[in-house]
Order: structure tokens, then C-alpha cells, then sequence
């Protein structure tokens, strides 16, 4: 059976990652390279580099940054942060990115996930939608959810599913940072509107919101959470041990063996 | 050393890395010369079979990869690149492989259930068919990474694993030296890695 995934996001600045503590055997918490495997070695099952830079030269070192990442774990890697034209796509793509995750690129220019879609296939497009409740309805917004588009959310995803994004990150604005738990309302409603792979994000404070989302919400393919993780408040490991026990399907790797030879 | 086949289709890097890590060498290349002196081959591949296919026969490559094959040569293919070893793809209209193996690539889309999600993007379970020698390093349910919306069928004398999602859906493939994943073994963690160090280590032919 197909597993439910586990995706630790990793926002990176200058260079570093942005937030975390030092998990044992980490010698350095803010190295991406480090964190990655850490992680891609302790059960995440993909992981999301966000690159929250501003200027030029920050770029060029998120993209050196990704290169030795993607060069030294073997998981897949989504990168997002900055991805408003091809040129970003082919950017990242040719540093081994597998996915690229559009947010604000989308909203502005509303043919980009079409155009990226064309040529580099829709497995490779991922839309990324912050949404927050305003007036009895859900809305898109802008520039790490600081602005409202006044662009109604579902319809807004479903359309960038039909233009060719093959899986969705929706953020919910509601509960991002509460931890609280996932924004399963708002969750049904995206799984209940598009075919392709949708994974949540924003809430997640226990192993048991974990548990409720996958166990509600059966179309959720993935929960992704950062800060949860990186402050070690979450144990990839024993997530997974706890969404097996409750009939959750998961991919846990056992200890290195060999088989017989 | 094993020659990546370099025909414009998808992204090689990791492919390439995760060999390295293995300490084999490894080389992403187009030309026959190389590829003729490979100890073994790797036709990686991600996108549409029709035009992966057509940009083989174009370069040349369709004819020397099926003269390596029939040499005896090791070779892997993954994903659309395993595709590509069999006879025909029915991926929109009907569309000539290598012809390496016996079977056609086929839509998912009226064998899985409506309730599953094409493509299949994730982690799944591995089943073994029979014993090989790809999976001398792993065990039965093994997840490795999925990426595809269609899959090898007829192919009963190449199968070696299934993974089941609303079916059973082929695997890994292999006959005499013609193996293929239809999962990413460069992104399916150390099962992954397992899956190329079998290959590496397996009989090369000059």
C-alpha cells in the first residue's frame, strides 16, 4: 500500500537554516546539509527546502546550497521560495531539485504553472496555497501571507490543478503556528476539489494531530510541518511508530542489513 | 564504469550522485564510444514514452542500446526508462519500445480504482515475484519511491516485484541482463541504494 508522507520544511537564509535546535549527532543545527540528512536518515520521507532570501547573491548561495544537498540524500526534495518564472524552475531543477513548489509566482503570473507544467510535467509542479478564512470564505493570499488576493481558494486551487500542478500544499493561515492541530475543514474541502496528491500543512503541534489528520481526512497524502520537527517537539521515528499502531500505513526503514549475499 | 544515457530526457543528477555515493563511476554521456566501452548501462527517464522513444531512434541510441542488450551488456532501466525496454506503450496512442522485453506499458487509469489518486506519486511497498539478484540487499516490503501513471503489463516472464495499489502493479523487472524499476531507486532512501549497489555489483560484460 501506498504510505502516508512526512515532509520536514526547512527555510533557509544566508546559507543557514532558519530556526532549529540540536538534535544528538548534529553537530551543527543550522547547516542544511546536516539537517537534510539528519532527517532524510531519521524517516522523513521528503523533504522541502524554502528559500526565504532577498537579494541576488543569497540566491546563488541557496542554489549552491541545494546542489551539495541534493548531491548527498537520496529522498525526494522539493524546493520552493522565489519561483516566479521557467528560469527559476530550470534553476533549481538543475540542481537536483525533483519539485518546485510555486506560491506568490502563481498568483502573479497565473500562466506560470501551466508553462512549467508543459515542460517539465505536472509531477514536477507543486502549488502552494496559503489560505486564511475571511468573510465566510476561503481566501488566497500573497507574499508569505501578508497580503489577501480577494481570490476565492478553491476554485483558485482546482483551476492550477487543471493548468498541470500535480500536488498541492495547502497552508492554512488559521491554525498556522498554533499548534493546535491541522485545519481539517479547510483540508476536505481542497481534497474534496482536485484528484491530485494534496498535502497539509499548518498546526501540527502533537503526534495525535498527526494521527486525526490521516484518520479524518483520508485524502491526505502528506503532513508537512517545521518547526515542530527542527525544535525536536516531534520525533520522526515515533510518529511514524504511532501512525502504524493506529492502522496508518507509513514507511518506516528498518536497521541497515545486508541480506544474505 | 557505467554510462548514464544522456538523451535529453529528465533530470540525472541525483541518479548520477547516488552512484558516486556507491563508489561507482559514473558518467552521463550520449556518445557511442562511451557507451560502447560502459561496463554497464543505465537509461534513466522521466516524461512522455512517444517522444523519450522518438528522441532514441533520432540520436541513434535506440539501435545501439538494443546491440549492447543483445551482447549481453547489464542494463537498467528506470522509470520511463523501464518503460521504454518493452515492446509497445499505449500512452496516448500505441507507441514502439526497445522491444528488449516482452509486455506493453499500459494506463493505470480503469485498472486502479477510481478512489486512488494517477499518477501514483509516493512511497510504496515492494512484493517479491521471484528470487533476483536486484534484490539481494532488501526485503519484501521495502518502500521505494513512485512517480507514474502507467505500468508494464503482459510481462509475466521479466517480473520480479509488484507493488499494489488498488492492483498489483509491476516493479522491477528483469530478463538475462535486461533489468528495469519503475520506482526512482536514486530517491527511495537506502533501499534505493541497495537496489543500485545489486546492480553494480552484478556481473558486468564487456
Amino acid at each position: 500500500m501506498i504510505t502516508k508522507r512526512i515532509i520536514p520544511c526547512l527555510d533557509v537564509r544566508n546559507g543557514r537554516v532558519v530556526k532549529g535546535v540540536n538534535f544528538e549527532g548534529l553537530s551543527d543545527v543550522s547547516s542544511p546539509v546536516e539537517l537534510a540528512r539528519y532527517y532524510s536518515e531519521n524517516g522523513a520521507d521528503e523533504l522541502v527546502f524554502y528559500d526565504i532570501t532577498a537579494s541576488f547573491e543569497e540566491r546563488a548561495l541557496f542554489t549552491d546550497i541545494l546542489r551539495e544537498v541534493a548531491g548527498s540524500i537520496f529522498i525526494p526534495l522539493t524546493v520552493g521560495g522565489g519561483i516566479n518564472t521557467l528560469e527559476d524552475f530550470d534553476r533549481v531543477l538543475r540542481c537536483g531539485a525533483d519539485k518546485v513548489s510555486v506560491n506568490s509566482g502563481a498568483i502573479r503570473n497565473p500562466d506560470l504553472v501551466r508553462q512549467a507544467a508543459r515542460r517539465y510535467g505536472n509531477q514536477c509542479v507543486v502549488i502552494s496555497a496559503d489560505v486564511k478564512r475571511v468573510g465566510g470564505e476561503f481566501r488566497v493570499f500573497a507574499k508569505g501571507g501578508r497580503e489577501d488576493t480577494g481570490m476565492e481558494a478553491i476554485g483558485w486551487i482546482r483551476r492550477c490543478v487543471e493548468q498541470g500542478a500535480g500536488e498541492v500544499v495547502l497552508n492554512s493561515i488559521d491554525t498556522d503556528g498554533v499548534k493546535k492541530g491541522f485545519d481539517l475543514e479547510m483540508l476536505r474541502a481542497v481534497c474534496d476539489a482536485v484528484d491530485v496528491p494534496v498535502i497539509a500543512s499548518g498546526g501540527a503541534g502533537s503526534i495525535q494531530d498527526f494521527v486525526t489528520l490521516f484518520r479524518e481526512i483520508p485524502g491526505v497524502d502528506a503532513g508537512l510541518a517545521a518547526s515542530v520537527f527542527h525544535f525536536g517537539e516531534i520525533a520522526i521515528p515515533a510518529l511514524k511508530r504511532a501512525l502504524r499502531a493506529n492502522g496508518i500505513t507509513v514507511r518506516i526503514e528498518e536497521d541497515a542489513h545486508d541480506g544474505a549475499d | 564504469m557505467i554510462a548514464v544515457i544522456d538523451y535529453g530526457v529528465g533530470n540525472l543528477f541525483s541518479l548520477v550522485s547516488s552512484l558516486r555515493a556507491l563508489g561507482a563511476e559514473a558518467t552521463v554521456t550520449c556518445d557511442p564510444a562511451v557507451i560502447r566501452s560502459a561496463d554497464r548501462l543505465i537509461l534513466p527517464g522521466v516524461g512522455a514514452f512517444a517522444d523519450a522513444a522518438a528522441k532514441l531512434r533520432q540520436t541513434g541510441l535506440h539501435d545501439l542500446i538494443r546491440a549492447e542488450a543483445a551482447s549481453g551488456k547489464e542494463l537498467l532501466g528506470i522509470c520511463l526508462g523501464m518503460q521504454l525496454l518493452f515492446e509497445v506503450s499505449e500512452e496516448y496512442g500505441e507507441h514502439k519500445g526497445l522491444g528488449l522485453l516482452h509486455g506493453r506499458v499500459v494506463p493505470m487509469k480503469g485498472v486502479v480504482p477510481p478512489s486512488l489518486k494517477i499518477p501514483q506519486i509516493g512511497w510504496n511497498q515492494l512484493h517479491f515475484v521471484r528470487p533476483h539478484r536486484l534484490l539481494r540487499h532488501i526485503r519484501e516490503n521495502d518502500c521505494v519511491y513512485f512517480v507514474h501513471s502507467y505500468y508494464a503489463a503482459d510481462c509475466a516472464d521479466s517480473l520480479v516485484a509488484t507493488t499494489e495499489y488498488g492492483a498489483e502493479l509491476t516493479a522491477i523487472v528483469a530478463r538475462d541482463n535486461v533489468m528495469g524499476c519503475q520506482f526512482h531507486p536514486e530517491k527511495s532512501g537506502n533501499v534505493g541504494l541497495r537496489i543500485l549497489r545489486a546492480f553494480c555489483e552484478s556481473e558486468g560484460k564487456r
